[in-house]
């Protein structure tokens, strides 16, 4: 009746995972109390749960990143201290659980919070920039952020019922294989990731639709702010890798359920076409994550230096050739793999070239803030870490890019600060930064700035103590992943390390508190213009928060920088351009399909890990059913009325007026 | 609406009310092709995924473990008739947008029911073949090779099963609610998806079967 699933699945005998499930589960048992005393269900369901407005879903993304962020950060405290307390001991992590941690740590941090993050800032900020009222498609943008969250969900149920994978990050086969791996653990990664991966695809197919397709009038390809070309671009990559990685976690399914022989050790399986088909998704995939970030700092950096961005057919350019090359590098992952001394050279030459478009990236952004006023505000401090640390990252890569070298860094932690280096200090500050930047345009009001810059001087000198220890004991031979060692000169580096995680915490503490500083002061920080940072793109044309339909007409775009040669005309003439004829707005209506789907695949995934096989008939028919009776709505939109768009646009042009021509003599 | 506007599926009234969707330049751009377009790259990233299972088989091909090979296991009769059923299944879906196009009930369900009873025929020849091999100690766990083909074929086998459901929802929807625009958008991505599967097929035919019998 219920497959492998019993009592014993709990793990009774080990007290850190049920303590921290305990623990989570109290926080969310009291947070669902406190939302039904407070008698905010229905607001949450008709207004937030069932919403197919981008700006919401955006802002879900990124609470479910920022969620899922203190867990996997969780993680990566055991990982430290354990290393740090693990010579000649045996620390106090038992090594089946060490391995789950860093299996949990790896999923966790790039499925469920660099993705969802930078997938919520795509969402919330790429159509109001396009000058548009949502992205192609609505509804399924709803389906795609609620499959994702259906993935966390099954990564966090397997930390009480069962066990996670303990193969690492990448499940790598033959050991992610039945015959090594009998239990459930791979499972639920593997449907996990299936999961959301089905959301993240429609998420690509979604975006690269809109910024294809959906503009407002005169928002040319060449006009776009190049955060709109980088969202292209890395949605370009889910729609062209995430493909590769389903039908590779399809094959490893079929040899663990169904005793295939696809990367098995007998029957002609070949394991090494895990590593090759793994990879040609995974390396796209880290451009799918930095892409965006790069866009974010693209906008800082111009919005900060009061000027337009260097080189912008250059950055557009650069962008365009790191989405084509990112396909051409898998191998280097593993070069020890043996291929061969003419395969070697040419994946790492194709590597070190990778390197050149990024470093036209970084010279444009030098020269934007050249003769620039730059405002040290938090998000260009992040922006400013980021372009440092992410070099110094870069240039790291570009040395394990030598394949002689890789033979010896290979597997070792000197890898293991290298990607922490790029991905730290590239996507999570570029998330950091634009969280920073897009945050009064989301709610109204500013994120406190002392408090934001005290947890970017943690977080960046916490960086660098945890990480610049791993490349020094990587250096010294210490492998990855190691539950204890013996050697006396890792261990002051790996206490060293420990430390740095502790700054870090401090910083996330910092981070946390300043949204709870920041709520309570809204009102000190609030900004009644919409646009607080005399900002250059169209999304800060709107008020904050953006009402529903984003643009009560949709904005004319005659050049680059749209909002801020807008901005111009309008302090030059002393008034604002002429009130425009305001007419009825159609916009989708919400809807539970989203959610009522991923409430099947939940059932689904959950039925599948445990060979639960009635209930896997039973949620796939509850999701089919749920497309149907979608389908089937007869009225898709609903209207809002002109004299209504105008009351909401008549409020904010004349704060917008007041802000801009102090002293126009009628409005 | 003249016969050539109908034909070619514009929809004056729902091209007039799109003021989300608006191009560079200030020209309309109409749902359909919003929609058309995205399910394209859909389309598109079906096809890669199908493409990372070619290759897989490719790999793969002369991995047989000691078991038969596709010489010895292809029936190229079999897989003539199968083919002949799928493409003029292509034929009757495009017979079925056009009917659906011009409003015309007896074309559309006419050609949608051709188009389902041909795909269940290519089903039936493909599990037949399937459980054929199985029977002779040939299914997908007896060596690398099989468990490629069975994937491969298994997969696009399992698409046209998808597009029999989907095919049946169409019916049963313009049945129940008429051609709507959405509804006609939606007949567009399946004729779509439906011409794919060929596409597909056509590859797998190439690739698997024709190349599997010269080897």
């Amino acid at each position: 009746m219920l497959g492998k699933l019993s009592w014993a699945a709990i793990p009774l005998d080990q007290p850190i995972p049920l303590f921290a499930a305990a623990l989570v589960g109290v926080v969310i048992i009291g947070v669902l109390a406190w939302i039904t005393l407070q008698g905010w269900l229905p607001y949450l369901w008709r207004e937030w749960i069932t919403s197919v407005d981008h700006k919401r879903i955006g802002i879900m993304y990124i609470l479910l990143a920022m969620v899922m962020l203190l867990r996997g950060f969780m993680d990566a405290i055991m990982m430290r201290s354990q290393q740090a307390l693990a010579f000649h001991s045996a620390g106090y992590l038992p090594p089946e659980h060490y391995d789950q941690i860093f299996s949990a740590h790896g999923t966790l941090m790039i499925f469920f919070v660099a993705m969802p993050f930078v997938i919520g800032l795509m969402n919330f900020v790429m159509p109001l920039q396009l000058g548009v009222r949502d992205v192609a498609f609505p509804t399924l943008n709803s389906v795609s952020l609620w499959l994702t969250a259906t993935g966390a969900l099954l990564v966090n149920i397997s930390l009480v019922v069962g066990e996670f994978a303990r193969t690492g990050w990448l499940p790598y086969p033959p050991l992610s294989e039945i015959t090594y791996s009998p239990g459930v653990g791979v499972d639920y990664y593997l449907w996990s990731l299936q999961i959301s991966g089905v959301g993240t695809l429609l998420t690509g197919v979604n975006f690269v639709t809109t910024v294809l397709k959906i503009h407002a009038p005169g928002m040319t390809y060449m006009r776009m702010p190049i955060f709109c070309w980088t969202t292209l671009a890395s949605n370009l990559l889910i729609v062209a890798a995430f493909p590769i990685l389903t039908a590779t976690l399809a094959m490893l399914l079929l040899d663990r359920y169904l005793g295939f022989h696809f990367f098995t050790n007998e029957a002609g399986g070949n394991m090494m076409m895990f590593m090759n088909l793994i990879w040609a998704w995974g390396h796209p995939e880290v451009y799918i994550l930095i892409l965006p970030a790069f866009g974010i700092f693209s906008e800082v950096i111009s919005t900060f230096s009061g000027k337009s961005l260097f080189g912008y057919r250059s950055m557009v350019m650069a962008t365009m050739a790191i989405c084509i090359f990112s396909f051409m590098v898998w191998l280097h992952h593993f070069f020890t793999m043996g291929a061969g001394a003419d395969v070697n050279a040419v994946f790492g030459i194709a590597t070190t070239i990778i390197a050149v478009p990024t470093g036209v990236k970084v010279f444009n952004w030098l020269f934007t803030m050249y003769g620039g006023r730059i405002v040290y505000s938090t998000p260009i401090l992040w922006s400013i870490g980021f372009m440092v640390t992410f070099v110094i990252g870069g240039m790291t890569g570009v040395l394990m890019a030598v394949p002689p070298v890789d033979f010896v860094l290979h597997n070792s932690l000197f890898l293991v600060a290298h990607f922490h280096n790029v991905i730290i200090g590239g996507v999570l500050f570029g998330a950091f930064a634009g969280y920073t930047f897009w945050f009064p345009k989301a709610f109204g009001f500013r994120l406190h700035e002392g408090l934001g810059k005290a947890a970017f001087w943690c977080w960046i000198v916490g960086f660098y103590v945890a990480f610049m220890p791993l490349y020094i004991v990587g250096l010294m031979g210490m492998t990855r992943r190691m539950q204890h060692y013996d050697v006396a000169a890792w261990h002051p580096w790996l206490l060293i390390a420990a430390g740095g995680a502790a700054i870090i915490l401090v910083g996330i503490i910092l981070q946390v508190a300043q949204l709870a500083v920041s709520i309570r002061r809204r009102e000190e920080l609030r900004d009644v213009t919409g646009d607080p940072w005399n900002g250059r793109s169209l999304e800060w044309a709107t008020s904050s928060p953006p009402p529903a339909f984003n643009f009560a007409v949709l904005p004319h775009v005659e050049g680059r920088d749209a909002y801020w040669s807008m901005k111009q005309r309008a302090r030059r003439q002393g008034m604002l351009s002429g009130e425009p004829g305001y007419t009825d707005v159609e916009m989708p209506r919400n809807s539970p399909t989203g959610f009522i789907c991923a409430f099947f695949a939940a059932f689904m995934g959950f039925a599948l890990i445990w060979h639960i096989w009635w209930l896997v008939a039973l949620a796939a028919l509850g999701a089919y059913a749920t497309f149907v009776v979608f389908a089937w709505r007869d009225r898709v939109e609903y209207v809002i009325p002109a004299g209504e768009v105008a009351r909401i646009d008549r409020a904010n042009r004349s704060a917008r007026g007041d802000a801009l021509v102090p002293m126009r003599a009628t409005p | 609406m003249s016969a050539f506007e109908a034909a070619a599926g514009y929809d004056r009234e729902s091209l007039d009310r799109q003021p989300t969707a608006e191009r560079a330049g200030g020209e309309l751009m109409s749902k359909r092709i919003i929609v058309g377009y995205g399910f394209w790259i859909f389309l598109l990233s079906d096809i890669i995924m199908f493409s990372a299972f070619f290759a897989t088989y490719a790999v793969l091909v002369g991995a047989t473990a000691d078991g038969p090979s596709g010489r010895e296991l292809f029936d190229l009769r079999n897989v003539g008739i199968e083919t002949a059923f799928l493409l003029l299944s292509s034929f009757t879906c495009g017979l079925a947008s056009i009917g659906a196009r011009t409003h015309r009930g007896s074309w559309f369900y006419g050609a949608m029911s051709a188009t389902g009873i041909l795909g269940a025929a290519f089903l039936y020849i493909e599990v037949h073949e399937f459980a054929g091999m199985v029977a002779r100690g040939a299914g997908p766990t007896r060596s690398a090779f099989l468990s490629a083909f069975f994937t491969l074929v298994g997969c696009h086998g399992l698409h046209v099963t998808a597009g029999i459901l989907w095919l049946l929802t169409m019916m049963a929807q313009v049945f129940a609610k008429g051609y709507r625009p959405d509804i006609l958008r939606r007949v567009l991505c399946f004729g779509l998806f439906w011409h794919t599967l060929d596409i597909i097929w056509v590859a797998i035919f190439t690739m698997v079967y024709l190349m599997g019998v010269g080897q």
